[in-house]
């Protein structure tokens, strides 16, 4: 075994853009050896690299990409040396890739059976229809159902999750000795990816491929791979088996990683949340010796600025290195940051009510059978019946996925919709049929938003201090200028951006940045409830950590109510005091946060907490993984939204009747049909491996 | 979606302002050149009373031909037309009306483009569609016939061209401003207006049309050079300005068929329309490079 | 698709009926002022009033324009009061002499073009790419006039080679048609050129052809199979757009070369004040371009999968 070639091998890789402004070293030093079968894991965040290094490997790197330094080697062989010839015999047969977007991946304009079909036409030299006949195989073994349909459809005819298995069919069509993945899951809805990733560890059992798994997410790295290198800024600064890494990180950046990300396994009292401070450094202005210091908490400075650094091994067996010179030094055992706990607050009267609103959305069906027959319009039930209530300065996460509903609920709550039945009352104004327009401007400063893409919250054109004055001017907060100016200072001050970015237009500010002007917006007319729409899940991981903190500490400050609108389940049980969870349109659960985690269960909650990867080697979880789509609502199942695809189905009274809502202790409420010992009977999807509470 | 856009810079096609994009120019020599031609131009037709020229009215000496000596002892560098007018002068007096006029019809056309545009992208429903089906109409004529109708029937004067210019090209204003509007009505900064309260007039003129500015401005280059070319087409067919500056368009028309022994006179206009509208169209091009690499 | 096409007819036809109102409205409230086309400016009022009597003008508005638009619809546009012969006679060889110029000049221009467009698409930025890009800008910089003037200097009176002006005097004539022809394809090619290369450099930079490469696929078949047929669509659409812009265009080359097209009727016919012409014409020229719009967006929806199915 030891004595096999490797089918990859980095070494000392080193890879550059050459733009205008010269130079650009985006990757340095690279190691990697990835042996028959293993599964290696590269995680890191935006621009440490490691999409460049799986781009490198397949010696595609654009017209200004290029290696000026080391080598790669496939099965021994030197790739840089390759002819375009051999280069495009490897792409696609040997070594494949599975890209992020699996929507702009495919060819809209070819038959899904023709583009699988072409890579063993052009590999293998088979006939077209034998292989069409190995596609339609390899699309059953990817667990599609209808694979002759798929075949004879286009890309856009099929949802998400069924192009990444597409995907991942033309990858694996000729056997491939190494797979690359990049990012292959986030753009998919979270229980959609455990089927894709439970998928992909089978397959590569199934056919002995290596993988070569690129991602952002620590957890999802944990569950699939063997061996993982974490990237910061062009360089590996950790690596080592996954075990071993986890249990003993030691470089300052993974752990700072490590702790800037919530687990759902784990509360905000045992394990506050800790952003790692400062900005990642441009690639053109990296500092002298480790890239990461600026940052570091250990940072000495004879020791850690003297020109680049290399990797120094930790535990030669477990294969466990780290690229840090005060790796003896730190004792991570007594180091204990000031984190940001949650102190409970205490909820105060009720704020907000929602009592059985609806919100069809009406939708002119143009096709000829709907024409002809005169019966044009349909209905989207957006939202059905839903009932809930929030408190100040309590936190209520609604969490769900795509076509849920949670948006649609957002504007009718903002005014930018109505509802069609039902009543929303906040402070005691029924605001349900109120548009935005028609409402008082005291009421609308009442209740503001902060939104989930931090490139377009702001306006371009108009500078950051503009923005947040005309929301104070717009509200009456303030009327004088100095006194509006003042206001805006503090604002920045509040969400600890320097003052002078006041003068400065979005663009010249990151993501993280902007994100914040855009909760400094949202508080600037003294809100009483801020809906927060997925405010962090476009950020990076190390920034979410701190923007999430900072709404925290805004809301405790000011006892705003929250409503925090997430798919993501383990930043909804750090954050949250109740969670309402939401598909295609109904409530299905709601309670307090401890409540929602523990049995029992929704069956669609327990699939929820199921497929959140945890990046906690201590954790066990149960593994549901659902079949099928989310789906549409155009066309919802009958009764209970959830049966086809519920892995507790009881049987007919679940496709016939929509359960209705009952209460299961004090506010915990849940719309099923399964009766209470079967609720009782359920065991903790989560159990932490010492004796620390059950999620 | 990541900060990595702030890192390795990547082509976002951002919207640029007009005051930055003056400063900006300088990165594309494209849309130096051309900004050069079209100054040339404009300075000419600007210092056209006070430079040394024959009256371009007067004739003088018929068909001489380029760089031969008048009887007074200077040059007529580009030669006399058929009634002895030296071609020169015509041709820079000959700016003044083409850019006064493309300008200001251009401009007119583009006011009434964007307020139908904004109000049909933005507001939709019923106003988007009374207001497209006026533009389809008016983009159903083939511009020439449009023209046509409209200076035949109106007579030829500045105002009439202004006019026809406006209805030629206000509805392909429309289409792109709607386009862009309905695109940009989507970003979260609209929404966070509407939430405020915004009313919708504010949200137009103070959240939509300033980001719009980037293609606009493109196309408003673009255009500049295609209403040149209108203003002279209608002169080459007769339709153009009344005397008495000399019209390009009407300079060809006349002295087409003497082309074969006295080419410079038809040449020389030729030539000083192509180098103008050249001059929009690289710097319409320069523009458009500089926004998609911003 | 169905329900689609149907709808674009009926548009279609709500366009061609206001048109066709607006014309009628201009061009016929003034009844003393159409006798007095007619009839000559010499005629008199009492005149006049007689020929307006005998031809049905003093029935009401919407009744004669009904009975002009019914006309309209079977190829009865009335008499040319500048030629002296109806409409009709003089109207469709007109309209088959542009439609052959417009033939010849889509011969050669959307190969050309296209061409062009996809070499320069291929490699955006490079060498190729700029120089077709530079060429595209001058040649749609030149308008269809001032490129006849010079062509006209070079071919016709330095080289001699091709003749000055197109009347077709002795029948058609190859090499009266090459003039008038290559003047409006420089003009033209530029613009589907460039729509085509950015077109073409938007897909070859899409992530789909990237699939395409690192599946190992030959470059050739990367080209013709995965990246024409989606970077062709959006030029197609233009393309048939074009049409619109031939009907303009051929109206300055046709005065230019003396070719005896649709295009220096419906001018003569508008200096002249020939209404009935004028009418006949317009209502022409907006059909074609309300047709080709339609053929263009049908066009675009069968060819984008996207948007055909479902």
């Amino acid at each position: 075994m030891t004595n096999q070639t490797p089918v990859l091998e980095c070494k000392d890789l080193c890879i550059s853009y050459f733009t205008r402004a010269g130079e650009i070293p985006a990757v340095v030093d690279f190691n990697l050896r990835v042996m028959p079968g293993e599964a290696i894991g590269i995680v890191g965040e935006s621009g440490c690299g490691k999409s460049t290094v799986a781009l490198a490997i397949m010696q595609y790197m654009g017209n200004n990409g290029d290696i000026v330094g080391g080598d790669i080697k496939f099965n021994g062989r030197d790739m840089t040396t390759m002819s375009d010839d051999e280069l495009r015999r490897l792409r696609g047969s040997k070594i494949s890739m599975v890209y992020q977007e699996p929507m702009a991946s495919l060819n809209p304009s070819m038959l899904i059976g023709e583009q699988l079909a072409e890579v063993l036409v052009y590999h293998e030299g088979a006939s077209l229809s034998q292989s069409k006949a190995s596609a339609a195989e390899m699309l059953e073994a990817v667990r599609l159902p209808e694979p002759d349909r798929i075949m004879t459809s286009y890309p856009h005819q099929i949802s998400g999750g069924q192009q990444q298995r597409v995907v991942i069919a033309m990858a694996l069509l000729s056997k491939p000795e190494l797979l690359l993945l990049d990012e292959p899951t986030t753009a998919l809805d979270v229980t959609i990816e455990a089927g894709i990733v439970d998928l992909i560890k089978d397959l590569a059992k199934q056919f002995g491929t290596s993988m070569i798994y690129i991602s952002h997410n620590l957890g999802l790295i944990l569950e699939t791979c063997d061996r993982i290198a974490v990237m910061y800024s062009g360089e590996v600064v950790e690596e080592g088996t996954v075990g071993e890494v986890f249990d003993h990180m030691r470089h300052p950046y993974t752990r700072g990683l490590f702790a800037s990300i919530p687990l759902p396994s784990a509360d905000k009292h045992a394990r506050p949340l800790m952003p790692i401070r400062g900005q990642l450094p441009l690639p053109h202005e990296r500092p002298v010796g480790c890239n990461f210091g600026p940052r570091c908490d250990f940072f000495e400075a004879s020791k850690c600025d003297q020109g680049p650094l290399s990797m120094h091994d930790i535990d030669r067996e477990k294969l466990h290195r780290a690229r840090c010179e005060r790796l003896a030094d730190i004792d991570w055992a007594s180091y204990k940051p000031e984190g940001l706990g949650g102190s409970d607050t205490t909820s105060g009267k009720i704020v907000l009510e929602v009592e059985d609103m609806k919100k069809y959305y009406e939708i002119r069906d143009n096709s000829l059978a709907a024409v002809l027959s005169g019966d044009r319009i349909k209905w989207v039930k957006a939202n059905e019946d839903i009932s809930f209530v929030a408190r100040e300065a309590e936190t209520v996460a609604i969490v769900g996925e795509s076509g849920c509903g949670k948006s649609t609920f957002a504007k009718v709550l903002m005014g930018l919709e109505q509802a069609t039945a039902g009543e929303v009352r906040l402070l005691d104004t029924d605001l349900g049929q109120v548009p935005v327009q028609q409402r008082r401007p005291q009421t609308v400063s009442l209740l503001q938003m902060v939104f989930q893409n931090p490139f377009d919250t702001l306006n371009p054109s108009r500078t950051i201090g503009s923005q947040i004055s005309r929301v104070i001017k717009k509200f009456g907060v303030e009327t004088e200028p100095v006194k509006i100016q003042n206001r805006v200072f503090k604002l920045l001050d509040l969400v600890k951006l320097p003052r002078d970015f006041a003068y400065r237009r979005p663009r010249q500010l990151s993501g993280g940045q902007k994100q914040r002007v855009g909760i400094a917006r949202a508080f600037a007319g003294n809100p009483s409830v801020v809906i927060a729409d997925e405010p962090v899940s476009a950020l990076d991981v190390s920034v979410q950590a701190a923007v999430t903190r900072l709404l925290m500490e805004i809301q405790r400050e000011f006892k705003t109510t929250l409503l925090f609108i997430s798919h993501d389940l383990s930043v909804v049980r750090y954050l949250s005091d109740r969670v309402v969870v939401m598909y295609l349109g109904y409530l299905l659960e709601q309670g307090t946060t401890d409540q929602v985690f523990a049995p029992p269960y929704h069956p669609y909650t327990e699939a929820l907490l199921s497929a959140v990867p945890i990046a906690d080697t201590s954790v066990e979880k149960r593994e549901i993984v659902l079949s099928g789509e989310l789906p549409s609502a155009t066309n919802p199942p009958t009764g209970c939204p959830f049966q086809t695809r519920c892995h507790r189905k009881i049987g007919a009274i679940c496709e016939d009747e929509i359960p209705p809502e009952r209460e299961l202790a004090d506010g915990h409420k849940m719309r099923c049909h399964l009766d209470q010992d079967e609720l009782d009977a359920m065991e903790p999807v989560i159990v932490m491996g010492d004796d620390q509470s059950a999620a | 979606m990541s900060d990595r856009d702030q890192s390795i810079g990547s082509a976002g096609g951002r919207m640029i302002g007009f005051a930055r994009s003056f400063a900006l120019l300088k990165e594309s020599p494209i849309a130096i050149f051309g900004l050069s031609l079209i100054l040339m131009w404009v300075i000419l037709a600007l210092l056209a009373p006070v430079l040394p020229l024959f009256d371009p009215n007067t004739p003088l000496e018929p068909l001489k031909k380029p760089l031969s000596e008048a009887r007074d002892g200077a040059t007529y560098w580009l030669g006399t037309d058929h009634k002895g007018r030296d071609v020169l002068s015509r041709v820079i007096f000959g700016a003044r009306q083409v850019l006064v006029w493309a300008t200001f019809a251009t401009v007119v056309a583009y006011i009434f483009g964007i307020m139908m545009g904004v109000v049909a992208g933005y507001l939709g429903g019923w106003w988007d569609e009374v207001i497209s089906f006026i533009s389809n109409v008016l983009l159903s004529f083939p511009v020439m016939v449009l023209y046509i109708i409209i200076i035949t029937n109106l007579g030829s004067t500045g105002f009439n061209i202004v006019l026809a210019v406006t209805f030629a090209s206000a509805p392909g204003i429309m289409r792109i401003v709607r386009g862009l509007v309905l695109d940009l009505k989507t970003r979260d900064y609209i929404y966070a207006a509407q939430t405020r309260g915004e009313s919708a007039l504010y949200i137009m003129l103070v959240e939509l049309l300033p980001n719009a500015r980037g293609p606009l401005i493109v196309d408003a280059c673009l255009r500049l050079g295609y209403t040149t070319i209108t203003i002279a087409i209608l002169g080459y067919l007769g339709l153009g300005l009344p005397p008495p500056d000399p019209d390009w368009g009407k300079m060809i028309a006349e002295t087409q068929p003497l082309g074969s022994f006295a080419g410079h006179m038809a040449i020389v206009p030729a030539l000083a329309i192509s180098s103008l509208v050249l001059g929009f169209n690289l710097l319409a091009d320069g523009l458009r490079e500089i926004s998609l690499r911003d | 698709m169905l329900v689609l096409i149907g709808r674009r007819l009926v548009s279609m036809a709500l366009i061609m009926a206001v048109v066709s109102f607006i014309l009628f409205l201009l061009f016929e409230t003034d009844k003393l002022g159409v006798a007095g086309k007619v009839l000559g400016p010499y005629s008199s009022t009492e005149q006049r009033e007689i020929w307006l009597e005998n031809n049905g003008y003093n029935e009401p508005f919407l009744l004669r324009y009904f009975d002009w638009a019914g006309n309209a619809l079977v190829g009865d546009f009335g008499g040319s009061i500048q030629l002296k012969v109806p409409v009709s006679e003089v109207l469709w060889s007109r309209l088959g002499n542009t439609a052959i110029l417009a033939g010849v000049v889509f011969a050669v221009m959307i190969p050309l073009s296209l061409t062009l467009g996809v070499l320069a698409g291929l490699k955006e930025a490079s060498l190729r790419d700029r120089s077709i890009t530079v060429i595209s800008v001058i040649t749609t910089s030149v308008p269809e006039f001032a490129s006849a003037t010079l062509l006209t200097a070079i071919f016709v009176f330095w080289l001699g080679w091709l003749p000055g002006t197109s009347a077709m005097t002795g029948g058609f004539a190859w090499n009266e048609i090459i003039l008038p022809a290559a003047v409006l394809v420089l003009y033209g090619f530029g613009y589907i050129t460039r729509m085509t290369r950015a077109s073409m450099a938007e897909v070859m930079t899409s992530q789909y052809i990237r699939t395409a490469i690192l599946k190992g696929l030959p470059y050739r078949r990367i080209v013709l199979r995965h990246a024409l047929r989606n970077a062709l669509i959006a030029p197609f659409t233009v393309i048939v757009l074009q049409l619109n812009w031939l009907l303009s265009g051929v109206i300055v080359v046709e005065v230019f070369f003396s070719y005896k097209g649709f295009g220096k009727l419906l001018l003569d016919a508008s200096l002249f004040g020939d209404i009935y012409m004028i009418e006949a014409c317009t209502l022409i020229a907006v059909f074609v371009a309300v047709l080709s719009q339609l053929i263009s967006d049908i066009g675009y929806t069968i060819l984008n999968p996207r948007i055909r199915f479902d």
